[in-house]
């Protein structure tokens, strides 16, 4: 027989403590998460919801300043400077793209990533063995290396707006291969996370003054529509906030 | 080694929806109870924080309240002849992490099968004549009626505050509710929520074609409310960042907002966070189990003896764990034999888009559960009298929200981004929504979870495979009922309605439900079911197995006002029965 040991926080015996004992071990002093022990009491503790970092835009955590270059010129076909909205280039499309490959979305931190890798059907859904940040860095890689193959030496920002539609499109269409990462998915990689950039919270470094909400009319963050639930057909008056709150409300 | 605990009345593995429900049941009974919950304690001050909640790309895109695939999934593949892959990305369906559950980040729609549903092969053999039902069906009984567990549904209803219409009270039909839904005792607790423009507008051409629309019952309150545990809620506001969120008003039903804030106060009642169970222990005779092993998150091992164990890990996590315990042995698709595995279901979904010139629809306005439905052509609410499949739909119009990341409805042929791209974008964003379908599943022989040969969790445990492609049955009744949902769309007059039917094969990668049922299912047959029909194993006494695993096979509807009821039905069994007399509930 083994013989019972210590449990694992201290306050298993809570039926010999007072109804009010309380302990709740939610983290310790290094921020390492610890299991906990929860009874007697609601725990709550101070300081301990996690809010998001703002974006600070400036600089690239990520890209090479060449990768950069051509990422901002990519971001600006997909969602155009016109008559209707700034370009996602002056969006923060990018900056925004920098920033997610440079947390956990870009390390795949949270996927399952153990071998053995294979090619699945369609309906398997995602196999590669690459993060985020390494398709992105082979996609580049290629697509820099087949501009310079084929536009005298010129990398995709260095193309001229038509040139750099056609390619897309080919991207798009599964018609080109690159030397190194695979053009489409690479496409397909980069056309999510820019809708992703330009639609996301601003708070995220993309979206600039909720430039994409106010293009459609989405209120964001306002979380109380009591008071237009019964104006059936009519245009909701209010302008966007941020989950930052509003750029007016701030002095500049 | 793993350091062994003192023993308690009770283990749970999971502090979810069922969990939390058997948690108070048996507490109140006097049970000393631990609950061990592998993801972290989460409340709504602090984790549903109004401050940052309604940010999308966190929640709903990044999944941030999710199980993450790296600690734990599934390997999934279409049929036997393929070799599974693991799901490195969860995407058809989102398991639950963390005190809550999946109830804190689900829509809400709370729905009772109809009675039809729970003998669903007598009642079809008798209506139909036998042999009506095609052979490859393992259409069954759940070994209990509905009028048994009506009171069970009732109670459910009653601790979510559930928003709606009665259609059957105590056998009178009432206009204004779900005609074709089993008598209930009484109505709902609270009144249906206010509507928007679209469900009004499809209850209108509904209704205008002869169909019986009603509001769809909700988890999304329409009212304050105090529930009978004392525990208040607030009123819904109509934020728009529901399901996939957890809600920052105390409006949405969960066990955070119904049954926490006194269950956590009891000094029987003990809740560990941030640790796995990885598997029942069974003692030697293989006849009861002693307990189980935990992994906490640093790694520590330890050993929870406990009288009872009962399985509240979602219906997924309960088969995966039966599995590993060896509690019932492993389904067989080529023999038939064995029963953990067997009849694992899903949902058969298709949807029609509609687009109009005239109309403003404030996408935004929305909540999980607010909108409309038909259930006309529902499970056997019709007659299947000379048609190729049985089973049916609920036809939804339950338009959830206006996140643009995801929501940016646009016409079939619209480029996918540049200037075309933004200008269809800006013009049709407030002017189109969307019904759906939500149909039945019927189990097959092929269709069904065993643990995979190759892949392992981050334990060394091997992860649950998942074998699923959609039956023809449930292909044709699709179609059927998709078909119907085109009438609708011609009375509504859209400028464009665009279809997508539920084709094969089944792809894990489109969101479709995260409504997994079967696996470990309740049945009056040991040889075709590993649960009786109180949810314990017939081979081991003392183990409990409560979810939608329990599901013989889905019908067209949401599974949790089901799950809540089947919890309370357990709750019941074990302490009006099983504690007095520890044993086998029913003779095998
Ligand atoms: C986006 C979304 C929308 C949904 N919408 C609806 C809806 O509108 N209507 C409806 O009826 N249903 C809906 N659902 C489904 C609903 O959430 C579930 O049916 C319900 O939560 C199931 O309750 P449960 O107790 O079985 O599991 P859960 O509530 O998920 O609780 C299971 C708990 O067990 C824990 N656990 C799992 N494995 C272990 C382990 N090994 N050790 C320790 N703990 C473990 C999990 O972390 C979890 O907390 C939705 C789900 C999602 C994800
Ligand atoms: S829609 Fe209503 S119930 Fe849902 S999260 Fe928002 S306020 Fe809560």
């Amino acid at each position: 027989m083994t013989h019972d040991a210590a449990p694992p926080v201290s306050v298993t015996r809570r039926r010999f403590l007072a109804s009010t004992a309380a302990i709740a071990v939610l983290a310790s002093a290094g921020g390492r998460a610890h299991a906990a022990s929860l009874s007697g009491i609601l725990p709550w503790q101070p300081y301990s919801a996690t809010p998001p970092t703002p974006v600070v835009p400036g600089g690239w955590t990520f890209f090479t300043p060449a990768e950069a270059r051509a990422v901002e010129a990519i971001v600006d076909r997909l969602i155009p400077a016109d008559d209707v909205s700034v370009g996602g280039k002056d969006a923060g499309c990018a900056v925004f793209i920098d920033r997610q490959l440079s947390g956990s979305y870009g390390s795949a931190q949270n996927l399952y990533m153990q071998p053995p890798f294979a090619n699945g059907t369609p309906s398997q859904g995602f196999q590669s063995p690459l993060s985020p940040t390494g398709r992105y860095r082979q996609g580049l890689a290629g697509l820099d290396a087949y501009c310079k193959a084929n536009f005298a030496g010129k990398s995709f920002d260095g193309l001229s707006p038509a040139e750099q539609d056609d390619l897309l499109k080919k991207m798009e269409a599964n018609g080109i291969k690159f030397e190194s990462g695979d053009a489409k998915s690479l496409f397909e990689l980069l056309l999510q996370n820019t809708m992703e950039g330009f639609f996301a919270d601003p708070i995220y470094g993309g979206n600039k003054d909720m430039v994409s909400w106010r293009m459609i009319g989405f209120p964001g963050a306002r979380y109380d529509y009591r008071d237009h639930i019964d104006k059936h057909n009519q245009p909701y008056p209010l302008p966007p906030v941020s989950i930052m709150g509003n750029s007016t409300w701030v002095r500049r | 080694m793993a350091r062994r605990l003192p023993r308690r009345d009770v283990v749970i593995v999971g502090l979810g929806w069922t969990g939390a429900i058997l948690a108070h049941e048996l507490t109140d009974a006097g049970y000393d109870v631990v609950a061990i919950e592998r993801g972290p304690w989460r409340d709504t001050a602090t984790d549903f924080n109004v401050g940052y909640m309604p940010d999308e790309l966190r929640y709903a895109i990044r999944q941030d309240l999710f199980l993450k695939p790296a600690q734990e999934t599934f390997t999934f593949r279409n049929n036997t002849t393929q070799t599974a892959l693991p799901i490195r990305e969860f995407g058809s369906f989102l398991p639950g992490n963390g005190v809550g559950g999946a109830g804190v980040h689900w829509n809400g729609h709370t729905w009772r099968f109809f009675p039809s549903d729970f003998n669903l092969k007598s009642h079809l053999d008798q209506r139909y004549g036998p042999g009506f039902v095609h052979k490859d069906l393992q259409v069954q009984d759940w070994g209990f009626t509905y009028d048994e567990i009506e009171s069970a549904y009732d109670r459910f209803e009653y601790l979510a505050g559930i928003s709606g219409k009665a259609g059957v009270l105590k056998g009178q039909v009432q206009t204004g509710g779900n005609p074709f839904e089993g008598p209930r005792a009484r109505d709902y607790p609270l009144p249906p929520m206010k509507m928007t423009l679209a469900p009004t507008m499809f209850a209108q051409a509904a209704q205008g074609i002869g169909l019986h629309p009603f509001p769809t019952p909700s988890a999304n309150l329409s009212g304050a409310y105090v529930n009978p545990l004392g525990i208040a809620m607030g009123e819904c506001t109509y934020c728009g960042f529901c399901e996939r969120f957890g809600c920052s008003n105390y409006s949405k039903s969960s066990a955070q907002t119904t049954i926490l804030p006194l269950l956590m106060r009891k000094s029987n009642f003990e809740a560990r966070t941030l640790c796995e169970v990885t598997r029942v222990n069974m003692h030697p005779t293989g006849k009861h189990a002693t307990g189980v092993t935990y992994v906490d998150v640093n790694g520590e091992e330890f050993e929870q003896p406990a009288d009872l164990v009962l399985l509240c890990a979602y219906g997924l996590h309960n088969v995966r764990l039966m599995l590993l315990s060896k509690i019932g042995q492993s389904y067989d698709p080529n023999t038939g034999e064995g029963t953990v595995g067997r009849n694992y279901c899903y949902q058969t979904n298709s949807g029609v888009q509609l687009f109009f010139d005239d109309k403003i629809f404030n996408p935004f306005i929305a909540a999980g559960s607010l909108g409309q439905t038909v259930d006309d052509y529902n499970g056997d609410a019709f007659d299947h009298t000379g048609k190729d499949f049985v089973g049916g739909a609920g036809i939804n119009c339950i338009p959830t929200n206006g996140r643009p990341i995801s929501f940016r409805p646009v016409p079939p042929g619209t480029p996918r981004w540049g200037s075309a791209w933004k200008k269809a974008t800006k013009d049709n964003y407030l002017r189109a929504f969307g019904f759906s379908s939500q149909g039945s599943s019927y189990a097959i022989r092929g269709n069904y979870l065993d643990l995979d040969p190759t892949y392992k969790d981050r334990f060394g445990n091997p992860l649950m495979r998942m074998t699923f492609d959609f039956p023809d049955n449930d292909i044709r009744m699709s179609n059927w009922v998709t078909d119907r949902m085109q009438e609708i769309a011609k009375a509504l007059n859209p400028r464009q309605a665009v279809v997508s039917r539920r084709t094969k094969p089944y792809n894990i990668v489109p969101y479709q439900s995260t409504h997994n049922t079967g696996g470990a299912i309740v049945g009056a047959d040991p040889k075709t079911s590993p649960l009786n029909r109180y949810l314990q194993s017939w081979d081991v006494h003392n183990v409990f197995a409560i979810g939608a695993s329990a599901f013989p096979q889905n019908a067209g509807k949401n599974p949790t006002g089901t799950v809540g009821a089947l919890a309370y039905w357990a709750a019941d069994a074990i302490i009006q029965k099983y504690m007095r007399n520890p044993g086998p509930l029913v003779q095998a």
